[in-house]
C-alpha cells in the first residue's frame, strides 16, 4: 500500500495552525475564536500523529500525547464556553471587543 | 591584652552606631552617658594594653583581617602596639573620657545632643584607627575620619552662619594637606612596594631608597602633617574651629586631632632621620609657627582665640623638637599638653557656660570668687602653659627648647625662649582679665556661677595630670621614664648620644624658667599695675598692633591672592563638571526616558496585538531555523 509522505501531514497540519491562529487573530466572536484554538490544538495532534507513525520505535508515544490533548481540550471548551455564557449573562454580547466591563 | 586591642575602638564605634541610629528618637541624653561609658571602656582597655607593652612587649602586630590584596599587593586591617601607639593610645582615651564626661553637663541644654555625641564617638574611634594603624593607608582611613568629624562638629551649631563657614574652611584646608599625604604614601608604595611600617622600616636598615626619594616622601608628608596640625603655611582653619561647642575645641583642636601630624613625622621617624633636609624644614616651620601664633594671641579678646592660637603655637614646638632631632621630647610635649590644653579649654567652656556664652574677656573680670574650682584648676594649666616648673609643661618644653640648644640650632633655640616669654605673657593677660581685677560687666558678673559637679570633676582629673605628668614621666630629664621607654620605639638607632653636661642641662633649664618669669612679671605690670598701660602700648606699636589684631592679615591674604588667582581655572573645572561630566550623566537618563516613552506604545493592553506580536516572533524563529537547516543541508 503506498503510504503518504510525512510532508503532506505536516503541510496539512501547518496551513490548519494557521488557518486557527489567523481566525484566534481575527475573529471577534467569543465562541468562534474557541473553535479556532481547538482548530490549532488539533493541528498540532496532527503533526503529532504523523511523526508518531513515521518512527514507530518509539512506542507510539505521539499518539499517547495526542489522547492528552483531547483531554485537556475537552476541559478547555467546557471551562471556556463557561466563561462564555455567564460573560453573556453580564452583558448579551459575545463579541470580546464589547466585553471590556470586566476590567478592572 | 593586647590580642584584644581591638576593643579598644570598637567602644567608641559601638557608642556610635547606637547614639546615631536610636539617639534621635528614643536616647537622647542617654546618649552621653552611652558614648561616656563607652570611651571609658576604651580607657581601661588601653591602660591594659600600655601596662603590657611595659612589660617587656616591644612591637607587636595585630591582625584583624586582610583588606585589599591586588596582585602582590596586601593591606591588612592591623594594629601596631609599640611604646608609641600606646602612649597614644592611652592619651587619646583617657582625654577623650574626661572630655566626654564634662560634656555632660556642658552640652545637656542642647537640643542637638544626640548629634553631638555621635559625631564625638566616631572621631574618637577614628582617631584611635589612625594612632593604632600599622600602615600608612589604614592611617589614612584614621586621618580622613577624624577631619570629616572635625568638620561635623566645627559646623554643629550649623544654623549660625559662622560655624559653617569655619567648618568648611578647615575641610578645605586640611584637603589641601591631604594632597601632601597622599602624595607621600603613592610615592612610598612605589618606593618600597609596601605601605606597612614594619616592612618600611626594615627595607630601610637593609637598603635605603636615595636621599631625594626620601627628602620627597617626607616632605610630601610633612605637607599632610601641616594641614592637619595647624601649622604654616596651613594654620588659619583651626582659631576659626572655635566656632564648635568647647569640647570640641578642647578634645579635636587641642588634644587628639591635631597632634596627628606630630605623631605621623615621629611614626615615620626612621624615614626623615635618613632624609636630610626635611628635618630642617619641619624644625623650621615649628619654630616660626610657634613664635607667629604666639604673638597672635597677645591681642586677642576672645578667650577661645587666645587658646587656639596658643595651640598651633605649642603644636609649633612639638615639630620644633621633631625637627632638631628630639622625637622623644616631642611626643612628651604631645601627652602633657593634651592634658594641660585641654583644662585650659575646659576650664575656658566652663566660664563661658557660667557666663550664659559670653566668650569676650574684656566682659569678664573678677570672677575668681564666682568659680572657685575653674580659677584654680585654670590657673595651674596656665602655670602649665607658661612652663613653670615643677608642672608638666616645664618639663617637655624645656626639654624640647634644651634639644634644640644642645642639638646645634641655636636660632631655633633662640625662637623658642622668645616664644616662652610670649606664651607666659598672653597666658597671664588671660587668666588677669578672666579672673582678676573687677568685674567690667555686671550684669554678668551677678549671673555667673560655677559649672555643675559632672564638669568641675574632669577639671580636677586632668589638673592633676597637669600637675603630677610632667615629673611623673619626665624625670629625671634626658634618662626619665618617656625616654627610656620611648626612646628605642622612635630615635633612630645608631644617633650619636651625646651627653649633655649637668651644668648645660641646668643652665638651660634656668633660661626656660627665667623667660616663663619674665613673661608673667611683664604681663603683671601692664594688667595688675598698669604700668605701662595696654592701651598706651598698643598706641606705641600703632602699625604692628593693628597687623596683630588682624591676624597679619593672612586670611586677606589667602582671600585675594591665593583664591582669587585660583578663580579663574576653578570656573572652567566648575564648567567642565557641570556641563561635560554632569551632561554624559544626565544624557544617559535622557537617552533612557526617551526610549523607554517610545516603547511604551508597545503596550496597548489589547490582548490581539500580544496574540499578533507571538505569531510574529514564532514565523521570525521558523524562517531563521529554515535558513540554517537549508544551509545546514546545502552543504
Amino acid at each position: 500500500m503506498p503510504t503518504v509522505p510525512l510532508g503532506w501531514f505536516v503541510g496539512v497540519s501547518a496551513v490548519l495552525f494557521f488557518i486557527g491562529t489567523a481566525g484566534v487573530l481575527m475573529r471577534r466572536n467569543a465562541v468562534v475564536i474557541l473553535m479556532c484554538v481547538e482548530l490549532m490544538l488539533n493541528a498540532a495532534n496532527l503533526a503529532l500523529v504523523a511523526f508518531s507513525r513515521r518512527s514507530a520505535s518509539i512506542d507510539e508515544r505521539g499518539s499517547v500525547f495526542v489522547v492528552f490533548i483531547f483531554v485537556i481540550a475537552a476541559a478547555e471548551v467546557a471551562v471556556g464556553l463557561a466563561i462564555i455564557l455567564s460573560a453573556y449573562r453580564n452583558q448579551p454580547t459575545v463579541d470580546v471587543d464589547e466585553m471590556h466591563r470586566m476590567k478592572g | 591584652m593586647i590580642g584584644n586591642v581591638w576593643l579598644i575602638p570598637a567602644f567608641p564605634l559601638a557608642a556610635f552606631l547606637v547614639c546615631g541610629l536610636f539617639g534621635r528618637r528614643w536616647l537622647h541624653r542617654w546618649t552621653g552617658v552611652i558614648a561616656s561609658a563607652a570611651v571609658g571602656a576604651s580607657a581601661i582597655v588601653a591602660i591594659g594594653v600600655f601596662l603590657e607593652v611595659l612589660g617587656g612587649k616591644e612591637r607587636t602586630t595585630v591582625k584583624l583581617y586582610e583588606w585589599i590584596a591586588v596582585g602582590d599587593f596586601r593591606s591588612n586591617v592591623a594594629a601596631l602596639v609599640d611604646p608609641l601607639s600606646s602612649v597614644m593610645l592611652l592619651v587619646v582615651t583617657v582625654v577623650s573620657f574626661l572630655i566626654f564626661v564634662y560634656s555632660n553637663g556642658y552640652m545637656a541644654h542642647d537640643h542637638g545632643v544626640h548629634r553631638f555625641f555621635t559625631w564625638m564617638s566616631l572621631f574618637v574611634f577614628a582617631m584611635l584607627i589612625l594612632v593604632m594603624a600599622d600602615n600608612y593607608l589604614l592611617m589614612f582611613v584614621g586621618w580622613e575620619g577624624v577631619g570629616l568629624c572635625s568638620y561635623l562638629l566645627i559646623g554643629f551649631w550649623f544654623e549660625r552662619p559662622e560655624p559653617y563657614v569655619a567648618a568648611k574652611k578647615a575641610f578645605v584646608m586640611n584637603r589641601i594637606g591631604d594632597w601632601g599625604y597622599t602624595i607621600g604614601m603613592i610615592t612610598t608604595f612605589l618606593v618600597f612596594g609596601s605601605m606597612t611600617f614594619t616592612d618600611i622600616f626594615a627595607r630601610m636598615e637593609r637598603d635605603a631608597p636615595t636621599q631625594s626619594v626620601l627628602t620627597l616622601i617626607t616632605i610630601a608628608f610633612f605637607v599632610g602633617a601641616t594641614g592637619k596640625s595647624a601649622q604654616l603655611p596651613l594654620y588659619s582653619w583651626l582659631p576659626d574651629a572655635m566656632e564648635g561647642p568647647t569640647p570640641v575645641s578642647a578634645l579635636i583642636h587641642a588634644a587628639t586631632m591635631v597632634t596627628a601630624g606630630v605623631y605621623l613625622v615621629a611614626r615615620s621617624a626612621p624615614l626623615y632621620a635618613a632624609a636630610g633636609p626635611s628635618l630642617v624644614v619641619v624644625g623650621t616651620v615649628g619654630a616660626v609657627t610657634a613664635i607667629f601664633a604666639a604673638t597672635i594671641a597677645l591681642v586677642q579678646f576672645d578667650i577661645k582665640r587666645v587658646m587656639a592660637y596658643s595651640t598651633v603655637s605649642q603644636l609649633g614646638y612639638m615639630f620644633l623638637a621633631l625637627g632638631v632631632g628630639a622625637p622623644v621630647a616631642a611626643i612628651f610635649h604631645l601627652a602633657t599638653h593634651a592634658f594641660f590644653k585641654a583644662l585650659l579649654f575646659l576650664g575656658s567652656g566652663s566660664v563661658i557656660h557660667g557666663l550664659e556664652g559670653e566668650q569676650d574677656m574684656r566682659k569678664m573680670g573678677g570672677l575668681r570668687r564666682k568659680m572657685p574650682i575653674t580659677y584654680w584648676t585654670m590657673l595651674l594649666a596656665g602655670g602649665a602653659l607658661a612652663a613653670l616648673p615643677p608642672l608638666a609643661g616645664f618639663w617637655s618644653k624645656d626639654e624640647i627648647v634644651g634639644a634644640a640648644y644642645t642639638n646645634g640650632y641655636p636660632i631655633l633655640w633662640a625662637v623658642g625662649i622668645v616664644t616662652a616669654v610670649l606664651t607666659a605673657f598672653y597666658v597671664t593677660r588671660a587668666m588677669w582679665m578672666t579672673f582678676h581685677g573687677e568685674p567690667r560687666e555686671h550684669h554678668l558678673y551677678e549671673h555667673a556661677h560655677e559649672s555643675p559637679s559632672v564638669m568641675t570633676l574632669p577639671l580636677i582629673a586632668l589638673a592633676v595630670g597637669t600637675v603630677t605628668l610632667g615629673v611623673a614621666i619626665g624625670w629625671p630629664p634626658d634618662s626619665g621614664f618617656i625616654h627610656t621607654f620611648l626612646g628605642p620605639a622612635v630615635e633612630t638607632p645608631g644617633a650619636a648620644d651625646h651627653a649633655v653636661a649637668v651644668g648645660t642641662i641646668v643652665a638651660l633649664a634656668l633660661v626656660s624658667i627665667a623667660a616663663g618669669v619674665l613673661g608673667i612679671l611683664i604681663g603683671f605690670a601692664m594688667y595688675v599695675r598698669r604700668r605701662p598701660d595696654p592701651v598706651a602700648v598698643s598706641r606705641a606699636f600703632g602699625w604692628y598692633y593693628r597687623a596683630l589684631v588682624n591676624k597679619y592679615y593672612v586670611d586677606e591674604l589667602y582671600d585675594h591672592r591665593i583664591v582669587e588667582a585660583f578663580r579663574g581655572l576653578f570656573g572652567i573645572a566648575w564648567a567642565f563638571d557641570v556641563h561635560v561630566i554632569d551632561g554624559i550623566a544626565n544624557g544617559i537618563g535622557w537617552i533612557a526616558a526617551r526610549s523607554g516613552g517610545g516603547l511604551r506604545r508597545v503596550q496597548t493592553g489589547v490582548v490581539g496585538n500580544y496574540a499578533l506580536t507571538i505569531v510574529a516572533g514564532l514565523l521570525v524563529l521558523l524562517v531563521a531555523y529554515g535558513g540554517y537547516a537549508a544551509g545546514v543541508l546545502g552543504r
